[in-house]
């Protein structure tokens, strides 16, 4: 049982997915983990800094030429799609990406947190008149109209419940049985809110018509620097600095907790999920906490998403946006927020603008008529493919599943591992 | 320590209050079926506080399937189990781990994808307290909970003799040291009692010499009542107070390992089943 010597210094994992750990390691080894972890957050600052920049101040001024370029290629509306899509993908990697448990349903809590904005930021509920710093639409006073710094936790908080309620009797199924019920619930909420206009004589979502106009964002204090009291349709550059606070938001709370006592349960449960439980790891709560953290930034992605369309509509919430959220946790690498962040700005770019775009530079070049964002989802499928013969971690794969992917097989080196493989289910 | 005298008093009634020897852990009457198959039948066993007893059997004898119900894995048909004097029978495994009963398993279930300290860490999850608020802000007692959870993973770590790998990840460790991470991480529980389903599996004889002074050290350095289900008859010898015999989920011998080695029933067992691994090699 002699120790071994350990291996190179770039086998060792940092601790969650970026940030250094303070163990007593070498100093030089942590430095340069330090600098590696922050290159992330970093970037992804300084790119939201130099977007808002450009966009509220350079392009105003810039020539014809280059406002068009940017205005055709990436409008301000498709970069605030993306950063939202973003942050729901993060939440979708707590679920998925971290405990490990497949979810196919996850725009029911978009769809819920979307709700939850328009019925506390909005005249909708005409029948009830309160306001809580809230900024109702000149004529709008009657309904509910609460302040949308006030209404992000309330909608998240409202999704962790769902996703409780919706957990508590599932998470004891098998997964791929867990996958199907969670494709029910995806499919049941949208369809609820679709017909929920009339339930014993309670309107609920107003139907297909939905909920619309939502109330202005209001800024509070920083409207004394300079920021508009209110942030309307067309203030879409000062949106995309909250969709981008709170995209931070998901992706510090998964972070910090990734490096905590519970997502290291997560990760133990992802990886053997008997193991964990004879460690002393509750199965049940673990897997609950997952859920709730995942459909409560699930929630607060549907309110910023309310917020960025002005509205919500049942049929926004459809399968389809489950799929396409899981494909950008796929496609960015499972487990790492990073990644996933990447993933997800990628693909919606794709989905909301890019494939468009494209398609139209691409018929007027060949002289052609083909409608391209029709092929969405053909384009999709075939980036899952590529990705998944000659890339499966993802773009930006957590470190540790990047090792055991990208290594060649130990054939038969490791007999006590084969055994293992067996006694697995 | 005492061995077969309170087994045998034990027998009687389980209920019994005034047990000779304090008793770490007692299963009475212990029966699971799997269908028909009646995989352990009617099974008495007790551990005494800091005690090492082991369990032998030819191979499908019921060994495995009787931890699993001792961990709270299986519940049993019938039967009772007590850590310390606390009825855990039926009980969620995570609920008995807590309670003080940690285990390693046969085939090596570590969590591959996380380094040996994080491994030791989850065995501290049900010390732990802090939830998602308290890690999302990282309170000063957040921050103090996880210092102390890594001194004493590194002290463990050290204990068992892997300190130098604690930030591989636990698949990269050899076969020896990711059995030693499994007992470091079972003992991250501070058990009471421990369960050491084949530790020796795949040592060889050197490793498993070794292997007898480690178990020593951990019963009296860690304070733990240890278990062992042993194939390597030189090392239950040397490490065992007391040895029980199954046979096809039966009882079928208890007693000090001399005892043990001339039991007439013990010996045909092993012998009448040559051929299906390599027991009896030491006899
Ligand atoms: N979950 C199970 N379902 C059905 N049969 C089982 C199960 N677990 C174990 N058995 C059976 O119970 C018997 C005892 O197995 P086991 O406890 O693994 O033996 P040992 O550990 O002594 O080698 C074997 O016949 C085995 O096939
Ligand atoms: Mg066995």
């Amino acid at each position: 049982m002699a120790t071994t010597a350990a291996p190179a210094t770039d086998t060792r994992v940092k601790n969650g997915d970026g940030t250094g750990r303070g163990g007593g390691d070498g100093a030089g080894v942590r430095r340069r983990h330090r600098l590696g972890d922050r290159i992330w957050p970093l970037g992804f600052a300084l790119a939201a800094v130099l977007v808002f920049v450009l966009y509220q101040w350079i392009l105003p001024q810039a020539p014809a030429g280059v406002s068009d370029f940017f205005q055709t290629w990436l409008p301000m509306s498709t970069i605030n799609q993306c950063v939202i899509w973003a942050t729901m993908a993060v939440g979708l990697n707590v679920v998925v990406g971290y405990a490990g448990l497949l979810d196919l349903g996850y725009v029911a809590f978009w769809a819920i947190g979307g709700y939850v904005a328009g019925w506390l930021m909005s005249g909708f509920f005409g029948q009830w008149q309160i306001n809580f710093f809230g900024h109702p639409a000149p004529g709008q006073e009657s309904g509910i109209h609460l302040s949308f710094w006030l209404v992000l936790p309330l909608a998240g908080l409202f999704c962790a419940l769902w996703g409780v309620i919706i957990g508590a009797p599932t998470l004891r199924l098998k997964s791929d049985y867990l996958a199907l019920v969670t494709l029910g619930f995806g499919e049941i909420i949208p369809e609820v809110f679709k017909n929920g206009e009339n339930i014993n004589g309670f309107n609920l979502s107003n139907g297909v018509k939905g909920i619309t106009p939502l109330d202005p964002i209001s800024t509070g204090p920083f409207a004394y620097l300079g920021v508009p009291e209110e942030l309307g349709p067309f203030d879409e550059t000062w949106k995309f600095v909250i969709y981008v606070l709170i995209a931070t938001f998901a992706v510090f709370v998964s972070l910090r907790i990734r490096e905590g006592r519970l997502g290291r349960a997560w990760l133990a449960i992802r990886e053997d999920e008997l193991a964990a439980s004879m460690m002393g790891v509750p199965l049940m709560r673990t897997k609950l906490a997952a859920y709730a953290v995942g459909a409560f930034i699930g929630g607060i992605g549907g309110v910023a998403y309310a917020s960025a369309v002005g509205g919500v509509a049942a049929e926004d919430f459809a399968f389809s946006s489950s799929i396409i959220l899981l494909a950008m946790v796929v496609l960015g690498g499972m487990g790492n927020v990073w990644g996933v962040m990447l993933g997800a700005l990628v693909l919606q770019w794709i989905n909301s603008n890019g494939l468009a775009k494209a398609g139209e530079a691409i018929n007027q070049a060949v002289g052609k008529d083909l409608n391209f964002p029709s092929y969405n989802f053909l384009v999709f499928g075939a980036i899952l493919i590529l990705m998944m013969l000659f890339r499966r971690e993802g773009l930006l794969p957590e470190t540790r599943t990047r090792q055991v992917l990208r290594e060649p097989d130990r054939g038969g080196a490791e007999p006590a591992d084969a055994e293992l493989e067996g006694e697995r289910r | 320590m005492t061995d077969t005298r309170d087994a045998d008093t034990r027998d009687a009634d389980t209920t019994d209050t005034d047990t000779p020897a304090p008793l770490a852990m007692s299963a009475s009457g212990i029966t699971i079926r799997f269908g028909g198959l009646v995989a352990i039948g009617n099974v008495d066993f007790t551990i005494p506080e800091r005690g090492i007893v082991s369990l032998i059997g030819p191979n499908g004898a019921g060994k495995t399937t009787f931890f699993n119900v001792l961990t709270g894995l299986y519940r049993p048909s019938n039967g009772r189990v007590l850590l310390g004097s606390k009825d855990v029978t039926g009980m969620s495994p995570h609920k008995v781990a807590s309670l003080g009963l940690a285990r390693t398993f046969q085939n090596i279930r570590l969590f591959n994808l996380m380094t040996a300290e994080e491994n030791v860490l989850v065995g501290m999850h049900s010390r732990m307290r802090s939830g998602i608020v308290r890690t999302v802000l990282r309170t000063p007692g957040q921050r103090r909970e996880e210092r102390e959870g890594r001194e004493f993973a590194r002290e463990l770590l050290e204990f068992v003799g892997i300190g130098a790998v604690a930030q591989e990840l636990s698949r990269n460790l050899s076969y020896g040291d990711q059995r030693r991470l499994e007992v470091a991480r079972a003992l991250a529980l501070r058990p009471r009692v421990l369960l050491l389903d084949e530790p020796t599996a795949g040592m060889n004889p050197q490793e498993s010499a070794r292997f007898v002074e480690f178990v020593h050290r951990v019963r009296d350095e860690r304070g733990v009542s240890i278990l062992l289900i042993e194939h390597d008859m030189s090392v239950v010898m040397r490490v065992s107070e007391r040895v029980t015999v199954l046979d096809r989920g039966e009882k079928i011998a208890e007693g000090p390992p001399e005892e043990i080695k001339s039991d007439e029933r013990v010996i045909e067992a092993y012998l009448g089943k040559t051929g299906t691994h390599g027991y009896g090699e030491d006899e």
